[in-house]
């Protein structure tokens, strides 16, 4: 405290200064160069990777020789264009896709009725908690035996297996989605005369988007890969299996370049959706409103 | 407890009468408020002000229908407010108030078009003069994640406004802001006070914002809240002057005398 006393700060002058126009000091803004524009593309780097990694894949393969085991990306390449060509896989991928859409709509459709449901009564939120509890681990292909038995070999089974592998996620996701919403948004809703069914899909699932994309997400992987195991343990009935059924097949006759063509097929399907149909509906929801980076 | 039956008429707009508010946390029943009456009239920029945990958020909420009073009644008009709803609209301290999914534009419509007081295209014309009326005419339709703090509160006003409710209630709208868009907010909201002459009644824990902004300040004790006094506050209102001075520091001393009674009790 003896410091104080002796340390002063001195007196200094006051002083007045004009800023100059921004005129005067040059360059405020300046466009990014081209090659700053072309990195921030989100595309242009993951091509870049899908680029790198197929660089490698071939790198690996070609000096192995051995395609048996492990056909080079071109023979890869090679065999999906034969294919898809003789109209093979463009029509099992479309078997595999009609009933994934099936079992989808299905499955979002029950997850809407069990989140309305659990936002409207306690008794609700427990049994959507302890369903989700149960099922939520369980993987929907162990439900596959039981479906056939229940169902027989066909596209029900696989109906009811997507519909355990959709529902479970999609309903976390929401129900969580919906309780995470503020106070403040709930009462402006509520101020404005909005209840019941008119506040849920005006305030509730809007201000809840983010959660539910993401469980819509989750909910498509999982439905996808279900879709694929169930089909590699039978095929369809009708005779024209899925893709999955296609990737076994071609196991056993030992065309692997052709079933590296239905994995990539796989991956690519996977991806397409990914980046094309999910990042749209973010672009023009989710990125537009501010809700998420 | 001196305007308890008061009878409506007389540009009495909302009364309210001996309102106990209680609230429940995990572990305790809170009273808020304990008999708190008082009455606004049409046209009046009324404040409920005191320190925190006088309640005088929860009495907002309660004259905005989100909760019931355990003793007394609210009225609005002479009829007993017992839910939520557009006739009164809130303008709510955080930011998030507004729909993220909606533009400036959207949102200032929104509750116009949900309540059905006014028909699309009317609600889009009204939104449109609202928007002009404080100032963010060229924001229309920008999302709200793209505004400061201080043009999210503004539209949150237009939006309340041009709902043209009977009242307006603000619960500390300018609490989050900062000290210069703060002072620079309350100058506007007399502004359009000016021009239209809506009825508000706003909660604040600012001395200050109080003398400046309203014309009748109700002040409240903590724990739970009581009306300490009712103050006339309309002269005061170009800052600076000496009967600000004065009035703040009685007000002031109102409040401060409460926490030495206090101490003194401990």
């Amino acid at each position: 405290m003896t410091q104080s006393d002796t340390i002063l700060p001195p007196a200094r002058p006051e002083f007045v200064r004009d800023t100059l126009d921004a005129s005067n000091i040059g360059e405020i803004i300046r466009p990014l160069s081209v090659w700053e524009r072309i990195s921030n593309i989100t595309g242009v780097r993951r091509v870049f990777i899908l680029v790198v990694l197929a660089l490698i894949w071939q790198a690996y393969a070609v000096p192995l020789d051995n395609p048996l085991i492990f056909p080079t990306f071109t023979e890869t390449v090679q065999a999906l264009w034969t294919v898809t060509a003789s109209g093979e896989l463009p029509a099992r991928v479309l078997a595999s896709v009609k009933v994934l859409l099936m079992g989808y709509a299905a499955g979002v459709f029950l997850a809407a009725v069990l989140t309305t449901f659990a936002v409207s009564t306690r008794i609700g939120t427990d049994f959507l908690s302890t369903l989700t509890a149960m099922f939520n681990p369980l993987p929907a292909i162990a439900l596959l035996p039981l479906a056939l038995l229940w169902f027989g070999l066909g596209n029900p089974s696989l109906i009811f297996v997507l519909i355990h592998s959709v529902l479970w996620p999609v309903s976390l996701n929401t129900h969580s989605g919906f309780l995470s919403v503020s106070d403040t948004l709930r009462m402006a809703g509520n101020n404005y005369g909005l209840t019941g069914i008119r506040f849920v899909t005006r305030i509730l699932i809007p201000a809840a988007f983010p959660s539910i994309l993401t469980g819509l997400k989750i909910g498509w992987a999982f439905a996808w890969r279900t879709l694929i195991a169930a089909e590699l343990v039978f095929g369809v009935s009708s005779g024209s299996g899925g893709l999955g059924w296609f990737i076994f097949e071609n196991r056993n006759q030992l065309e692997v370049a052709n079933v590296f063509a239905g994995l990539v097929t796989v991956i690519i399907i996977g991806l397409l959706v990914e980046s094309v149909i999910f990042r749209t509906i973010e672009i023009h929801t989710v990125r537009k409103w501010g809700m998420q980076r | 407890m001196k305007t308890a039956g008061t009878t409506p008429g007389n540009g009495v707009l909302l009364e309210v009468d001996g309102v106990t508010l209680q609230y429940k946390t995990k572990q305790h029943l809170v009273t808020a408020t304990y008999r708190v009456g008082f009455s606004v009239h049409r046209g009046d920029r009324y404040i409920v002000l005191g320190p925190s945990g006088c309640g005088k958020s929860t009495l907002l909420k309660g004259v905005a229908g989100f909760l019931k009073p355990v003793e007394g009644s609210i009225r609005l008009n002479g009829k007993t407010i017992d839910k939520p709803g557009p006739d009164r609209m809130m303008v709510f301290q955080e930011f998030d108030q507004l729909l993220p999914w909606k533009t400036v534009k959207q949102n200032v419509m929104f509750p116009m078009v949900t309540s059905g007081k006014f028909p699309a295209r009317e609600a889009g014309d009204r939104a449109l003069a609202a928007i002009d009326k404080v100032g963010l005419s060229k924001f229309t339709d920008i999302y709200p994640h793209m505004l400061s703090g201080g043009m999210k509160q503004r539209v949150a006003i237009a939006r309340a406004m041009a709902m043209e409710p009977d009242i307006l209630l603000m619960d500390e709208p300018f609490a989050a802001l900062d000290a210069l868009t703060r002072r620079k907010m309350q100058e506007e909201l007399l502004q359009l006070w000016e021009d239209i002459r809506f009825t508000v009644l706003f909660v604040t824990h600012s001395i200050e914002e109080a003398i400046i902004v309203g014309n009748r300040i109700l002040v409240l004790s903590p724990h739970p809240g009581q009306v300490k006094a009712e103050l006339d506050a309309d002269d005061h209102s170009l800052a600076g002057g000496a009967g600000f001075a004065a009035l703040q520091t009685r007000i002031h001393d109102m409040l401060f005398a409460e926490r030495v009674e206090e101490e003194k009790v401990q």
